[in-house]
């Protein structure tokens, strides 16, 4: 039994653990924490399969952005989490059920079709060097860079509907209203009198 | 080396784990979300591992991209979230029925 293999079952037990914590725990803090605990565990997985950049992206981006934006909005809101027991026991055979039926399906295809395939047959990356990193930058920048200007789009529409979605405007603070200002003529503002004589 | 079907197996359990954390978890939308999260975890590991078993890189470049999409997609759910509670004062699944078909 060789290092790599040892690595994996260690680390893929607990990548499980975790996931299962993730759905089972009471308390949403707790979910998150442990969200966080199996997005680390899965980055180390994947430097085993030789994804150095991704697992470096995953850390940052993942525990680093998405997982705190998790945990601000658990503490923004006023959970009650005494009253999620019954409707969880109403769901676990359903839960339970649906768990190991996928499970046997899908494993039982994957058994019967991967068994005998050696996986480093193939090779066919067109190698710029030996860094991962510089390869994928060298395919996202020439062969995937119209689906890398779309991303960024989509990244500006989750901006932007994040900041419509929960914007509220305050009606004691005074505001300009740019229409108004613009749509002003001359006549609004300025009154000649005439006829004042004497 | 590590056999291809132990990494499929492990990304199919975590898959199922969070279908199951779905039906479970009615009463709470954050935990739901959790669950969207680490099914898109198996989704990656899935392109990871058959980009590597095909000898291709473009499985990585669309992991890339996923995690792209993910982020934006928690953004907005959680905006979304925020609104649902700030209007309902809970994130109960069942309060969410106000359509009696």
């Amino acid at each position: 039994m060789n290092i790599e293999l040892i690595t994996f079952f260690i680390f893929s037990t607990l990548l499980i653990f975790t996931c299962f914590k993730v759905i089972s725990s009471t308390n949403p803090v707790l979910s998150a924490i442990n969200l966080v605990f199996s997005f680390f565990l899965s980055a180390v997985l994947w430097l085993l399969l030789g994804a150095e950049f991704l697992s470096i992206i995953l850390i940052l981006v993942y525990v680093g952005a998405v997982m705190v934006l998790f945990l601000f909005v658990v503490m923004m809101l006023d959970i009650n989490i005494a009253k999620k027991t019954a409707a969880y026991i109403k769901y676990l055979p359903l839960g339970i059920v649906i768990f190991i039926a996928f499970n046997v399906l899908i494993i039982y295809f994957f058994i019967n079709t991967f068994e005998n395939i050696n996986y480093n047959a193939i090779k066919n990356i067109e190698i710029i060097s030996d860094s991962n990193t510089e390869n994928l930058g060298y395919l996202l920048f020439t062969k995937y860079i119209i689906e890398f200007e779309i991303a960024g789009l989509i990244l500006l529409l989750g901006i932007i509907s994040a900041i419509v979605l929960t914007y509220k405007r305050n009606p004691k603070n005074k505001y300009q209203n740019p229409t108004n200002q613009i749509s002003a003529s001359k006549k609004d503002r300025l009154k000649i009198i005439t006829g004042l004589k004497e | 080396m590590i056999p291809i079907s132990y990494y499929l197996i492990l990304s199919t359990i975590i898959f199922t784990l969070s279908i199951a954390g779905i039906f479970l978890n009615r009463k709470n939308i954050l935990v739901l979300l959790m669950s969207l999260e680490l099914m898109f975890l198996s989704v990656n590991f899935n392109l990871i591992i058959l980009g590597n078993y095909l000898g291709d890189l473009t499985g990585q470049v669309f992991v890339f991209f996923v995690l792209t999409v993910v982020a934006a997609e928690s953004a907005i759910g959680l905006a979304l979230l925020i609104v649902l509670f700030r209007n309902k004062k809970s994130i109960d699944v069942d309060d969410l029925s106000e359509l009696k078909g």
